[in-house]
């Protein structure tokens, strides 16, 4: 093979990029300090990138679609879960199965209700997500008010678990992201997402369900934003208002800077995984030099507009 | 005859459009005026709306972009990074401070053309343009601080005789965005720029240039919204623009923008402002707490569209 189409074959797998991008700063961050603690920042990096996985995936199924199929309500869902479900355990270990159904719940709640505004009110789908996450929102806001926001001992010893060094929850949801390119390369079901992506119509004529293949990918979407909530709202000692502030522009990164095409019909989970890393450990470095908050935004906006063009130009060429 | 029916028919569906904005406006006017009939003097209708002034121009900067079938989530930090600006040196350094506007604007413009020129999708260029617009402004002005020149803070409480500011200014904001985006003869391959990008550029037209227009134009009303909103508060706050962002695609949204295919209406969006604006004021009127707010501006989203869609079955 020559090194012009090793190269070729490269940027036909576009996920890697994130990893070598992730990889070249995890280096860069370990050589700036000498070498010090560079397996507690990769551990870290891993807890963090976790958590933008875990929304990137449900991100990831909607956008696959296609059609202009966007879900916009995730950071709402995450905190209303996390709000809800701590208030449910009270902090108590006997009551976290009940915390873990609510935020399950509310996601499934949260899900059903962008179904109906999509597919019955036929609401465009950005509009749809984002008006049902001010509700949800404001639902956080009014709940907030004299509630317990903290988590339940057993949850916090869970979400920051550690096995071989690694997040025990990162370590689960790099199993959950193999299952899901197995799910969306070889079942029935992840087929049906990428058909639809690739051409609605088309789909349909080969007789697949679109309205409930559509249905389902809203559904896990904000299931796994609802377990994302509880996740991190356990991870980080509590639910709180903001907590989720970042992540509307997060999941769509993620998921974007993985590899995965917005138009629809071509998904990257293993690119997600890349990306989550790559954007966590971009703040990490620009923490090590010690940047302000202000050029640390700055920076960070200028990085995922670079990478998302010369990544869409890649695809073009 | 038929090319006659042909050129009346977009003309009803645009009245159509506009009909469900100002039935909601009407019947939210009526009940303010009903719960709290002070409201309706002019020193009452003036406080109730001063903040639509800056809100008008956020919406007309969000149409632009609608305008060409993408949405702009950085517009509220933008909002924000300009109100610092103007608060820390347009007082000190006018000349820097405009300098620097002018450059806002061509950035803007800039983002345009980068999103036509490399086929991105909008929504994530734009959020993560919020980020640096964001980050700027929490560097010009880390704390909130500053102050607002002179004739800022004058212009935005002008009290023309009879009829209050934010009403005077919202007519001629409407009937310039009508002009501007209905009217004008570069409007159609403005428009076109979101519902028959192939055709303009069959036409000759292009693009890069129409949709750098379109953004350029929205930096523009950007920058207008910031310096007013700077006259209104008197002071530069980083996190200030953050609620524009949502607000203004509610009000370009609820005036009777079609989110996909460049439909937008300036008249509407206008209307929509004040449907946005006055949500709020009512609920607060009727004991509601604040918390709440937020869900009346979902809940107003989905019933508009929910209502649009049954007028459309109708016909």
């Amino acid at each position: 093979m020559t090194p012009g189409l090793a190269l070729r074959s490269l940027r036909g797998q576009r996920w890697i990029w994130s990893f070598i991008g992730a990889a070249a700063l995890w280096v860069a961050i370990a050589v700036s300090a000498e070498g010090y603690g560079a397996g507690a920042t990769l551990s870290v990096a891993f807890g963090f990138a976790t958590f933008y996985v875990i929304v990137g995936i449900g991100e990831m199924l909607v956008i696959s679609t296609g059609s202009g199929n966007i879900d916009l309500s995730i950071p709402s869902v995450m905190t209303l879960a996390g709000y809800l479900s701590m208030g449910v355990t009270q902090a108590q270990d006997e009551r976290l199965a009940l915390g873990v159904l609510t935020a399950l719940g509310v996601g499934a709640g949260a899900g059903i209700v962008n179904i109906v505004l999509i597919r019955g009110a036929r609401i465009p789908p950005m509009i749809a997500t984002l008006a049902a996450g001010f509700i949800m929102q404001s639902m956080s806001i009014a709940y907030s008010k004299g509630s317990t926001a903290k988590p339940a001992p057993l949850l916090v010893e869970f979400s920051s678990a550690r096995l071989f060094g690694l997040p025990l929850l990162a370590v689960a949801f790099i199993v959950v992201a193999l299952l899901v390119s197995l799910i969306l390369a070889r079942t029935v079901f992840g087929r049906s997402v990428l058909a639809i992506g690739q051409s609605e119509r088309a789909a349909y004529l080969a007789g697949i369900s679109v309205p409930k293949t559509t249905a389902t990918v809203y559904l896990i979407s904000s299931m796994l934003a609802g377990l994302a909530g509880l996740l991190l709202a356990s991870y980080s000692g509590g639910a709180s208002l903001d907590m989720s502030a970042d992540f509307l522009l997060m999941a769509l990164a993620v998921v974007v800077l993985g590899g995965t095409s917005i138009a629809g019909g071509r998904a990257s989970v293993a690119g997600i995984w890349g990306a989550a890393l790559f954007l966590y450990l971009t703040v990490a470095m620009l923490n090590v030099f010690g940047v302000s908050i202000g050029v640390r935004y700055v920076i960070t906006g200028l990085i995922i507009i670079a990478v998302l063009a010369l990544s869409e130009s890649t695809e073009a060429a | 005859m038929i090319a006659a029916k042909g050129l009346a028919r977009p003309r009803s569906t645009d009245v159509a459009r506009l009909l469900i904005p100002i039935g909601v406006l009407v019947v939210m006017a009526v009940s303010m005026a009903v719960l709290q009939p002070r409201v309706t003097s002019y020193i009452g209708m003036q406080l109730v709306l001063s903040f639509a002034l800056p809100l008008m121009f956020a919406s007309l900067a969000q149409l632009s972009v609608i305008a060409a079938s993408d949405i702009d989530f950085g517009i509220g930090p933008f909002i924000g990074f300009v109100n610092c600006l103007t608060a820390a040196f347009m007082v000190t350094e006018p000349l820097f401070c405009c300098a620097c506007l002018v450059g806002c604007a061509l950035a803007y413009a800039g983002l345009g053309a980068f999103i036509q020129l490399r086929r991105l999708p909008s929504i994530v260029v734009t959020l993560g343009a919020s980020f640096i617009w964001l980050g700027l402004a929490l560097i010009v002005m880390p704390t909130p601080g500053g102050t607002a020149p002179e004739w800022l803070s004058k212009l935005v409480r002008l009290r023309p005789p009879f009829i209050p500011l934010p009403i005077v200014a919202a007519i001629v904001v409407a009937a310039f965005g009508h002009w501007l985006f209905k009217r004008s003869s570069y409007s159609v391959v403005l428009r076109g720029v979101g519902s028959a990008a192939a055709s303009v550029q069959a036409a000759g037209w292009s693009l890069v240039v129409a949709r750098s227009a379109l953004y350029g134009l929205a930096g523009i009303f950007g920058i207008i919204s910031g310096l007013l909103l700077t006259g209104l508060i008197n002071s530069g706050d980083a996190n200030v623009g953050t609620a524009y962002t949502l607000l203004s695609v509610s009000a370009v949204i609820v005036g009777g923008a079609e989110f996909a295919g460049g439909i937008v209406s300036p008249i509407g969006a206008i209307i929509g402002v004040f449907v946005m604006l006055l949500a709020g004021t009512l609920l607060s009127f009727m004991n509601v707490p604040s918390d709440w707010q937020l869900s009346v501006q979902g809940a107003l989203l989905i019933l508009v569209l929910g209502a649009r869609l049954i007028l459309r079955r109708r016909t």
